[in-house]
């Protein structure tokens, strides 16, 4: 399942496929469209296709003459969903910490010594 | 009591790397923070997952020593355990560890704390992770080792059906 998400994340690790990207975001486009700004064949351009479709990023329209693609935005805020997922498990693990520091104020300076690294073992 | 730290954590992931980078701030001197780092007993009290218990089996907190530590749920039942070498303990600036799931003994992933003191006894650490993949990171990164994730598999199955 996780599979799946990283088709996502790999399909991103390329920067042309990041600028078709950025390209659909603002709207839906053709191979030759999205081919223009690039130094490269829209044969290429279609293969960079196939991977963000097989990743569920990009779809494209039945319309047959011009199949302009299509940018699936739900994908993009399910994987911002799934960062902010992990920041805020790593944001309750630092609040804890947090508790530990504020304890450790109070304890006299004497004992605020890093004990493990002197310490014979 | 507690010092009630406004500070936000920051998460990175590089997309053409297999890292990811925190960043946090704590209202404590670095000696302390580099404490709560190295100290097993304050360690344990705070890495976490939530409901969940640390215990730590070995612990050496010296350049070339090693650490193992499990994870325990409410009834005490192992949930997981994790293992790796310090590589470096430079005190108040540097811990670099690697780190092992014993689930999965073939992964090693490089933990790298950076400790600076930012004055007026506040600190910022940045955890940098380097795995052996994009593809591990990004499952790392999705699933974590949490186990409250599924419903979020099923509505991304059915996103991408």
């Amino acid at each position: 399942m996780s599979d799946r998400l990283s088709l996502v994340f790999a399909a991103l690790a390329d920067p042309i496929r990041r600028d078709i990207v950025a390209r659909l975001s603002v709207g839906d486009a053709t191979v030759g469209e999205l081919a223009e700004p690039h130094q490269v064949s829209t044969q290429a351009i279609s293969k960079h296709l196939k991977v963000l479709e097989t990743a569920g990023l990009v779809s494209s329209a039945r319309d047959a003459q011009r199949r302009p693609r299509h940018l699936e935005a739900e994908v993009f805020d399910l994987m911002t969903a799934w960062i902010e997922r992990y920041r805020a498990r790593a944001e309750e693990r630092f609040s804890r910490l947090d508790e530990v520091l504020a304890e450790l104020d109070d304890r006299p300076r004497a004992q605020d010594r890093p004990r493990a690294q002197g310490a014979a073992s | 009591m507690s010092s009630t730290s406004t500070r936000q954590t920051t998460i990175t992931a590089d997309p053409n790397l297999p890292t990811i980078r925190i960043e946090r701030e704590f209202d404590a001197p670095v000696e302390r923070v580099f404490r709560a780092w190295t100290d097993p007993e304050l360690f344990a009290r705070w890495i976490g997952p939530r409901n969940r218990r640390t215990t730590i089996a070995e612990w050496d907190a010296r350049t070339g020593g090693h650490w193992r530590y499990s994870v325990a749920d409410a009834d005490g039942g192992q949930v997981a355990s994790f293992y790796g070498s310090f590589h470096e303990v430079r005190p108040h600036e540097r811990l670099v560890q690697t780190f092992t799931y014993e689930g999965y003994p073939d992964g090693v992933s490089l933990e790298t704390a950076t400790f600076t003191d930012l004055g007026d006894g506040r600190t910022s650490v940045s955890c940098l992770s380097v795995v052996e993949s994009l593809e591990l990171r990004d499952s790392i990164l999705s699933s974590g080792m949490d186990t409250g994730v599924i419903e979020g598999y099923e509505k991304l199955d059915a996103l991408l059906s």
